[in-house]
């Protein structure tokens, strides 16, 4: 059974991470995926599905290399976890391409470049350098992963919407998105009120 | 076509201006953006930018007989890991500050996608001597697009440059150019400025290779 100053700890690191400190909003983690492939609702869930899960596997194994490996090296920190990653990456996709052919298809592109998405690496430095335990780790990778999903669907929304009114060419692209992204980031500013206290 | 030194000038120049990383290629958001609340973090993220890139240009482009194709990205990674952890370690030995406000941006120099680019698009099939011009030339753009993007945000949200206050106690500054909105609508301001500055461009040109008759029509 979980007391409440911990369930409120949790709580605490979820939200912080899912909207008041927003990976791509605030930390402007994982922008070229932002930017690149927010063109679509559909593509953009499916991708932040897949990017919460790798973060979510990251979590997990940056976890397990602080405690039992890199006390020993601690200069093989940034080589370890880039490794890892890319090969977390590497086995996720051959495990969905051997159970769903389906999903590995719709996927396409998105899976190998989740490797150099810096949010991945990103939030195992963050997790290192607050020194999170296993259970907190995990709860930071999920609202990390659910921040980075609800800032690419509501880019995804917009730019939809976009397509639709009259914008002048010399504007359209990315001058465009990285405007409608700092209207968006000014909105996810007013969460900063929710801890105030 | 033979590589005369001009050449080589010419590889270092097109990273600066015409194939600028940031303005045109729109490539390594994630520093750009993040650090650039000071001119004086912006410098600092740019050279040490530029020493991973530079660095690892060299060493792609040294051993990119050695490197078997199949493994090639996850050995650039590393070399540009290696890189990184060096420039790491060497500023909070020599300036612990700066080394903290950059905090977690500078391990991230790694994820970086203009430098596994610039490996895999130039130093991996380009003998030492380009490979290390081209870096220069990318590194700079890149250093210079930091700067104007840290400059023109202290300037606004502080009134000030590099530290040093410009316009007197009087100045209000606009705090949302120095928090992470301001770096989304300045950098979207500039690569406005820059569409409009080669759309311009363009226009000139065109006029002048149309025939005088067509013109005053």
């Amino acid at each position: 059974m979980m007391t409440d100053a911990a369930f409120q700890h949790f709580l605490w690191i979820f939200i912080s991470a899912l909207l008041v400190n927003n990976f791509v909003l605030a930390y402007f983690l994982g922008l070229c995926p932002f930017l690149g492939v927010s063109g679509k609702l559909e593509t953009s869930f499916r991708l932040g599905l897949a990017t919460t899960f790798v973060l979510i596997i990251t979590a997990i194994c940056a976890w397990i290399l602080n405690t039992y490996v890199l006390p020993h090296a601690p200069y093989l920190r940034l080589i370890s976890f880039i490794v890892v990653i890319a090969s977390v990456v590497q086995f996720i996709e051959m495990l969905i391409k051997k159970l769903s052919p389906a999903l590995f298809r719709s996927l396409g592109i998105f899976l190998p470049l989740i490797t150099t998405n810096c949010a991945i690496l990103g939030l195992a430095i963050f997790a290192t350098n607050r020194e999170y335990s296993f259970a907190e780790s995990i709860i930071f990778a999920l609202g990390a992963g659910g921040g980075f999903t609800l800032a690419l669907l509501l880019m995804a929304g917009l730019r939809e919407e976009s397509e639709l009114s009259d914008v002048p060419t010399l504007i359209r692209g990315t001058a465009f998105n990285l405007i409608i992204a700092g209207i968006l980031s000014m909105a996810f500013m007013g969460f900063a009120g929710l801890f105030s206290s | 076509m033979a590589k005369t030194p001009e050449s080589v000038y010419q590889e270092m120049l097109k990273g600066i201006w015409r194939d600028n990383p940031v303005f045109v290629q729109v490539l390594g958001m994630c520093p750009m953006l993040a650090v650039t609340n000071s001119a004086v973090n912006a410098l600092a993220m740019g050279l040490a930018t530029f020493f991973v890139l530079v660095g690892s240009s060299l060493l792609v482009s040294m051993m990119r007989k050695w490197i078997p194709k199949q493994v090639r990205i996850s050995s650039y990674i590393i070399i540009i890991a290696t890189f990184v952890t060096i420039i790491d370690y060497t500023l909070l030995a020599l300036f612990p500050k700066i080394h903290k406000e950059l905090g977690a941006f500078i391990p991230l120099i790694t994820a970086n996608c203009l430098i596994l680019g610039r490996q895999e698009a130039f130093a991996s099939r380009n003998s030492v001597r380009f490979a290390v011009m081209d870096a220069v030339g990318m590194a700079g753009g890149f250093l210079f697009a930091l700067l104007a993007l840290g400059g023109v945000r202290e300037i606004l949200g502080e009134g000030a440059l590099f530290g040093v206050s410009l316009f007197g106690p009087n100045f209000e500054p606009w705090i949302i150019m120095i928090l992470p909105p301001g770096g989304f609508l300045t950098l979207g301001l500039i690569l406005l400025f820059f569409n409009w500055v080669t759309e311009k461009h363009k226009e000139a040109q065109m006029r002048l290779l149309q025939p005088a008759e067509e013109r005053s029509s």
